[in-house]
């Protein structure tokens, strides 16, 4: 059986077909874009906790909160490019560091915080979100670097750097460990986790301007205390007392600690859950400083909630991130969800009470420092790393720290 | 030729008419064949005009003419019954221009701008940006529970702010000014929730009213204004950065400061060239281009870079083939006996993960936990030297890659008889010359475009690189690129490293590598053409 239809028949029939299977569509897609459903973009960890813990915001305002869990390290890049294609989120998790990026991107809304809802909020940790003297994200939870230590290992919480590396070189002596100390170096640095011991030995990366804020004309890498700062590190690299190595990288720092190779390991938040599960006996204290030098000062980061700028729903996510994310019960409810140190300070109250790793935790980073947030300081981590990794590995200490100082002044001042 | 005779064969005594390829699909189809054409047509239409409507919404009648266009086309190509060849090509070049040319046309266009962190968008977004951000409110200002109403309807009437002070009093906030209400109800709250002559918006109402929300401020004095934050607060506050569009410049109010737009480099810039952060993109031409190849430091990395990197595909190819070969012939020896088992054995590591097995490789080469060391009792700080470090790139990739030669290789050297060999031997040849002269002419034939395809692939073999030594080890002169770095992760750091993404150079980059690998094809395949030819 064969049939002739003319091609133009055929062309209608075509077009009617798209038209009718679209007009069914239509009548669907109307009931979704109902006004009022707030997109959160968060990593996949957290999404579940913070959609549980939006839900009270969705029903007072008769709306929807959805959550799309992303990896935490991609939220920047992607939000930066689904800004400029203008199908970004409404609010989204960052960390406080990003804050220079996001601006100077013009990709995030300043947010005016009412004053008795900034007063419940860890001073610092708004300080750490602004820029410019303007403030651009809530924080909600803070973390920092600490020394995990195993007590049956090492029962007591070393004082100064010396007195760990005394301890962990008998334990290493007698054959009961294999480490002096787990501390990540990696053969490209880890000059976050070095900022405990470069601070600690006088050494400084940015200077502070008359306002306190960030000053990137102000490189100190170059600078005579970062150079003996860093002289001191040496003493404990590779060339010296073999304590800093950079073949413990992120990749087996943990395993060494858990396996009880090494009694003292500088951990962070994220290893908690692991050593729980990995049954070891350990405590938490304040990662030590050199003796007769400064405290210890560990980077603290901050993460917080966003608005997008150019967000079709700003007045609603403006409401969540100014009067929800401040909010004790909401706080706690993320907490529950996700244990993350809260910044709020009431929660933090609450929390440490309950759980003695938190009020830890709080004390070894009561010395800490916020991370620059400046846009300059992405620059500065490639070269510091690299420059560290090669004084650990024995390399004449000026001529690394001067060359890193040149590399990250010449690519700030382009 | 396949074609014509099948045409002749099919007109047998006919006249005329050459009946065209296609068969019941072309001209006349049938019933099924008819409604499965309308059915595609009608997708691609319906897919035309999912297409077309962001394009709309934004306003780009260029991308809407374009998708039209192609829409067009197609019906025409399959409703005509005179374009029988273009109905078997068009998907592929339509494909091939959506997935090959488009890519390479849009990294050419971003090569030649300064698209990066900082300067993503055009100078309005920048501008918006800037005078947002520098709305502060005093220390100590006045802050008001707000609620947001309306004197006409709540979709388009003109926006109000209801406001109460620290002290309870109520006011009615408009663009004019402020004034106060008398006979307002607050809330426990301290938010008005009803006054007489407005209506109050939900806060969905509110919600799409964003836009106008964002732009919407009471005016309290010069450049001062009272503004909302969130559905429940407002503020006031003062725009301390203005822009001027007369002198095209960015006044600072509170520090005096005038920044001047500087459109060559898409930025504001005072006096002193510090810059606002906020810039926006803009066309630098071949500056990007310059900057890799006469910049000292980038042209020596990039020159440094481009030949490790041919040396690197070269001898991971090379080597790939020589033990892939070796072990192909080994096993290809008839009286060896397991020969299926020793063949499994070698094909594993082809079967295995790459990812993994590369990162099980790194480990391997840990200076103090790693495995060679510790089996060989040497203390070779394998991945932190230059030399050693390309050494263990290559090492690993030999091992992942050499399988899938042996698999060729076998494939191949079972397809030449084996009585060539013997007649070779029997002319006198020994084993070696009948491999050299006989077997492997032979064998290259086969293998020649797969050798292609290994250097091409290797050539941006980014995970090899990247999750071994991520490009390392660098040195404290020059830390934007290592010693194993290949160019396509020496672009991927510059694009995409947490500092500054620079997609204008990683594009000007990537057009390089582009205009290298395809040269480098286009030789190398015209000279497997000629050795066929030979053959």
């Amino acid at each position: 059986m064969r049939f002739r239809i003319a091609p133009a028949v055929t062309g209608i029939a075509a077009i009617a077909l798209m038209a009718t299977a679209c007009g069914g569509g239509a009548d669907e897609g109307g009931e979704n874009t109902s006004q009022g459903s707030l997109l959160i973009w968060s990593d996949p960890e957290r999404a579940d906790a913070i959609k549980a813990a939006a839900a009270e915001f969705a029903e007072t305002n008769g709306i929807e909160v959805e959550v799309q869990g992303l990896s935490f390290g991609d939220i920047q890049g992607d939000l930066l490019n689904a800004h400029q294609a203008g199908n970004a989120p409404d609010v989204f998790i960052g960390a406080h560091d990003w804050t220079g990026n996001l601006v100077r991107n013009g990709a995030v809304q300043p947010i005016e915080l009412p004053q008795d809802r900034a007063s419940g909020l860890d001073e610092t940790a708004l300080e750490a979100l602004q820029y410019d003297g303007q403030l651009f994200g809530v924080p909600y939870s803070q973390e920092n670097i600490f020394l995990m230590r195993n007590t049956d290992l090492a029962p007591e919480a070393p004082e100064t750097f010396e007195e760990m590396v005394e301890v962990g070189t008998e334990l290493k002596e007698s054959g009961e460990t294999s480490e002096v100390l787990s501390m990540a170096v990696g053969q490209e640095g880890d000059p976050y986790r070095m900022q405990a011991l470069f601070s600690s030995a006088g050494g400084y990366l940015f200077g502070r301007d008359d306002q306190g804020d960030w000053d990137p004309t102000d490189l100190g890498l170059g600078s005579d205390e970062s150079i003996a700062a860093m002289e001191k590190v040496a003493e404990y690299g590779e060339a010296g007392e073999g304590v800093l190595r950079r073949s413990i990288s992120t990749d087996n720092d943990a395993a060494l600690f858990y396996e009880g190779d090494a009694p003292f390991f500088v951990a962070g938040p994220w290893n908690i859950a692991d050593a729980n599960e990995a049954g070891v006996e350990y405590e938490i204290s304040a990662i030590p400083g050199f003796e007769g030098e400064e405290p210890a000062s560990p980077y603290i980061g901050y993460q917080a909630f966003f608005v997008t700028e150019g967000s079709d729903n700003s007045a609603l996510a403006q409401e969540f991130v100014t009067n929800y994310v401040t909010d004790t019960e909401f706080v706690l409810s993320l907490y529950e969800a996700d244990p993350r140190m809260p910044v709020q300070t009431e929660a933090l109250e609450s929390v440490s009470a309950d759980d003695p790793n938190v009020a830890a935790i709080a004390e070894a980073g009561a010395e800490g420092t916020p991370m620059p947030s400046i846009p300059e300081m992405g620059e500065t981590w490639e070269p510091l790393g690299i420059a560290q990794a090669a004084i650990i590995g024995g390399t004449d200490v000026r001529e690394a720290m001067e060359s890193a100082h040149d590399t990250i002044a010449s690519q700030i001042g382009e | 030729m396949a074609f014509e005779k099948n045409a002749g064969a099919s007109s047998r005594g006919a006249p005329a008419r050459t009946p065209l390829p296609g068969g019941r699909f072309a001209g006349n189809g049938s019933l099924g064949g008819q409604l499965v054409k309308i059915a595609l047509l009608g997708l691609f239409t319906a897919l035309g005009v999912w297409a077309v409507l962001p394009l709309y919404v934004a306003g780009n009648w260029w991308g809407i003419g374009l998708v039209v266009a192609v829409v067009g086309l197609v019906y025409w190509v399959y409703l005509s019954k005179r374009t029988v060849p273009a109905k078997y090509l068009l998907p592929g070049v339509l494909f091939l221009a959506a997935f090959q040319v488009l890519p390479v046309l849009y990294t050419m266009s971003t090569s030649v701008t300064n698209l990066s962190d900082g300067h993503r968008g055009g100078k309005e977004q920048a501008i918006a940006s800037i005078e947002a951000y520098s709305v502060t409110s005093a220390e100590g200002a006045e802050e008001y529970a707000l609620t947001v109403a309306t004197t006409g309807s709540p979709e388009s009437g003109d926006l109000v702010f209801l406001l109460t002070d620290s002290e309870g009093r109520a006011y009615a906030g408009t663009e004019e000014g402020l004034t106060g209400i008398d006979g307002a109800t607050v809330g426990p709250s301290g938010r008005v929730t009803e006054a007489f002559g407005y209506t109050i918006l939900s806060p969905t109402e509110v919600n799409a009213r964003s836009d106008e929300l964002q732009e919407f401020a009471v005016p309290t004095g010069e450049g001062t204004g009272i503004r909302s934050s969130g559905l429940s607060t407002a503020f006031e506050g003062t725009a301390t950065r203005v822009y001027d569009a007369g002198c095209d410049c960015v006044t600072d109010s509170e520090t005096g400061v005038v920044y001047h737009a500087d459109n060559e480099r898409g930025a504001f810039y005072d006096e002193d060239g510090q810059r606002l952060a906020q810039g926006w993109q803009v066309n630098v031409g071949f500056e990007n281009f310059a900057h890799f190849l006469f910049n000292p430091t980038f042209a020596s990395s990039f020159f440094t870079i481009l030949l490790w990197n041919i040396a690197f595909a070269f001898s991971v190819t090379f080597l790939v083939f020589v033990v892939g070969l070796a072990v192909a012939l080994v096993l290809h020896t008839p009286k060896l006996r397991g020969r299926i088992a020793y063949r499994v054995l070698v094909v594993l590591p082809y079967a295995m993960s790459s990812l993994a097995m590369f990162l099980l490789w790194r480990d391997m080469f840990n200076t103090d936990f790693g495995l060679f060391n510790r089996i060989l009792g040497l203390e070779v700080d394998w991945l932190g030297d230059p030399w050693t470090a390309r050494a263990a790139v290559i090492l690993a990739n030999v091992w992942l890659g050499y399988p899938y030669m042996f698999l060729v290789a076998t494939g191949a050297l079972q397809a030449i008889p084996r009585e060539l060999g013997q007649a070779a031997q029997i002319d006198g040849a020994g084993p070696w010359q009948s491999f050299r002269h006989v077997t492997l002419p032979l064998l290259m034939v086969a293998m020649t475009p797969i050798l292609v395809s290994t250097f091409a692939f290797n050539f941006n073999n980014f995970n090899a690189v990247w999750l071994i030594t991520s490009g390392g080890p660098f040195s404290p002169d020059n830390p934007t690129a290592g010693a194993t770095d290949l160019l396509i992760t020496y672009t991927y750091r510059l694009a995409f490293n947490e500092a500054t993404a620079q997609y204008g150079y990683a594009a000007a980059l990537s057009v390089m590598i582009f205009l290298i690998v395809s040269v480098m094809s286009v030789v190398s395949l015209g000279r497997s053409k000629a050795l066929k030819e030979v053959d």
